[in-house]
């Protein structure tokens, strides 16, 4: 089964595409930055996925419970500076629309075009 | 341990640090002069860099001292030298010809706040720049990237919020996908500092997964770096921008990326993949010719002064991604050589737009009527900097030309066209620079004639200096991005 075995892929894939045609084919700014929150959470979910070791436990060195195969810790680390600036990026990107709803009164990019070529 | 082998940290440390500091400040001037002197110690130490680098003295500093690949590493050379010289000074002359025009667009509450952006922003590039493995590259992308959303968005014309949104979309869209292709050299290699990949690909080469990393990473950085057709964002984020922050960004900011477009793809992919260099020009060659003539032509047409060399700033990169996808010590050379001095050339336009901006009250060629005959040594600073941007011999921008020419002409396949096409944009170019500079010369101004601000005047004559004192002794530059364009070439097999 070779859907199965790359399955946390397809999840990658699937969610990134989603992301990505959002960012691209809306034109109300809130739902472009959900689109680009979901593109960037696929990205978190690759790395994620990749830590994980089959029948790996906690990676912390404990010589008591005996384990001797662990998840890799790194990609979780990596994730975790990327997951804030993903917050960052959305927070920011949050209230740029907001100023953008003051000056123009709207969140549609066809309006703000609109608004923009007649001044 | 003496102070000199922590300039690689120093250089990204200082303006990190004092940033906070800065936005305790209760006043602009304090908040522009801790700013400013941040700025100018970041130059210092990026001038001491250079020499120590051109000595042959410097290599990656262990962070926290934990040895690579298992702790992060700074490594500086004489790529990174080349690079921090531009962004510092470029963030120093913005910064020191800057504070009354900032005054205008920024109020006094949030002055403290706009110079702390600014100093993340350059703690952001320059880290950008000294960074050794792909991770840090990623997160001090994006630290520079949202402190300079923030600069650009504290402009005072709104036109400047929809042209910052579709800048985070976009650059956040490049970003992620140069994270996505370090996940998967990642997975393939286990590694993520650049010199150990460099040597771990081998084992894995050829493999679908590497080649999918050098697609996504090459696109992402082509977005950040605004390489024709992924430039949408640049023309009106310049535009918009206080115009302190469009003289900082149009210097450095397009250029950091195609450092890291360069650095990857040369340092990590080039010896490792068989045929990556034919993809590489085959992809990135037309994309630059393109960029060149659409570029220019377009900024032929644009009634903006900003606007019209924003438009340029998309032909000059061009420019430098013709010469990389050349692949060859000349043509490297040429990119290297053209980034420092598109750098001096449209960092004093802009520095000088600044001033003339200050007096005209607005930045359409219209309003810059009679300006450089009421006020003659800003008007030749202006046209001394726009001559340096079309490659006249004497200045910074011939040399540049000169390698570019050289460069190609040893392909003989493409150098009749190609020649044609550096001949074309380099005539557009002084339709367009002539554009400005006729209005600025040959009309009569419509306002009484008032003294200029001496500061940013003094900045703007030593940038316009700056380009023919590079034009005539050329030996620096030069001798920096010739080490630089072998090191980059060391892994091509």
């Amino acid at each position: 089964m070779i859907v199965l075995e790359l399955f946390h892929y397809w999840v990658f894939s699937v969610l990134m595409l989603m992301g990505f045609y959002t960012v691209i084919a809306k034109h109300n700014y809130i739902k472009k930055l959900l689109g680009l929150s979901l593109f960037q959470s696929a990205v978190f979910l690759l790395f994620i996925g990749i830590g994980k070791v089959e029948g790996g436990t906690t990676p912390i060195l404990n010589t008591s419970i005996g384990a001797d195969v662990f998840s890799n810790p790194l990609p979780q680390v990596l994730i975790l500076t990327a997951i804030v600036v993903g917050i960052s990026t959305s927070a920011l990107g949050l209230a740029i629309v907001i100023r953008i709803k003051e000056a123009y009164g709207s969140i549609e990019e066809d309006d703000i075009q609109d608004e923009d070529s007649s001044a | 341990m003496n102070l000199a082998t922590h300039y690689p940290v120093l250089q990204v440390v200082i303006p990190m640090l004092l940033a906070p500091l800065t936005m305790l400040m209760p006043s602009r001037l304090l908040a522009w002069l801790i700013a400013t002197a941040t700025s100018l110690c970041a130059f210092a130490i990026a001038i001491a860099i250079t020499q120590l680098v051109l000595a042959g003295d410097v290599g990656a500093y262990p962070l926290g001292g934990w040895p690579a690949p298992f702790g992060i590493e700074l490594r500086v050379d004489a790529l990174s030298a080349l690079l921090l010289l531009l962004i510092s000074g470029a963030s120093s002359a913005a910064l020191l010809a800057g504070y009354q025009s900032l005054a205008q667009d920024i109020d006094a509450q949030r002055a403290n706040l706009f110079f702390a952006a600014w100093l993340l922003a350059l703690a952001g590039l320059c880290g950008i720049v000294v960074a050794g493995d792909a991770f840090n590259i990623f997160v001090f992308m994006e630290i520079s990237s949202l402190a300079s959303y923030i600069l650009v968005a504290a402009s005072s014309d709104r036109r400047a919020l929809p042209a910052v949104f579709k800048y985070l979309v976009m650059g956040t869209i490049g970003a992620t996908f140069y994270l996505i292709g370090v996940g998967l050299l990642y997975i393939m290699t286990g590694t993520l500092n650049l010199a150990d990949l460099t040597a771990r690909i081998p084992e894995v080469t050829n493999q679908t997964p590497i080649f999918m990393a050098a697609g996504f990473i090459s696109v992402g950085l082509a977005l950040k770096a605004a390489i024709f057709p992924l430039h949408a964002w640049l023309p009106n984020t310049y535009s918009f921008a206080p115009h302190a922050v469009t003289a900082f960004l149009a210097a450095c900011s397009t250029k950091v990326a195609l450092y890291v477009f360069l650095r990857v793809d040369f340092f990590v992919f080039q010896g490792a993949l068989s045929g990556h260099g034919a993809q590489f020009a085959g992809y990135l060659m037309p994309m630059a010719v393109a960029a060149i003539l659409f570029g220019s032509a377009i900024a032929i047409r644009e009634p903006l002064v900003k606007r019209l060399f924003a438009w340029s700033s998309v032909a000059q990169v061009g420019y430098i991604a013709l010469g990389a996808s050349l692949l060859s010590h000349t043509g490297l050379s040429a990119a290297l050589l053209h980034m420092f001095n598109h750098a001096l050339a449209k960092g004093a336009i802009f520095l000088a737009i600044i001033v003339l901006a200050m007096r005209a009250g607005g930045v359409s060629i219209e309003h810059l009527k009679g300006l450089g005959r009421q006020h003659p040594v800003l008007g030749i600073a202006f046209t001394i900097a726009g001559l340096s941007l079309i490659g006249i011999p004497g200045t910074a921008g011939f040399i540049s030309k000169w390698f570019l020419i050289q460069a190609i002409l040893e392909h003989p396949q493409w150098s009749l066209p190609l020649l044609i096409i550096v001949l074309a944009s380099s005539l557009m170019a002084v339709v367009y620079v002539a554009k400005v500079a006729e209005s600025l010369f040959f009309q009569h101004a419509e306002t009484q004639r008032q003294p200029l601000p001496l500061m940013p005047m003094t900045i703007v004559v030593i940038a316009s200096a700056a380009n023919i004192a590079f034009g005539l002794a050329p030996q620096l530059p030069v001798e920096i991005a010739n080490a630089a364009a072998s090191l980059l070439l060391e892994q091509t097999l």
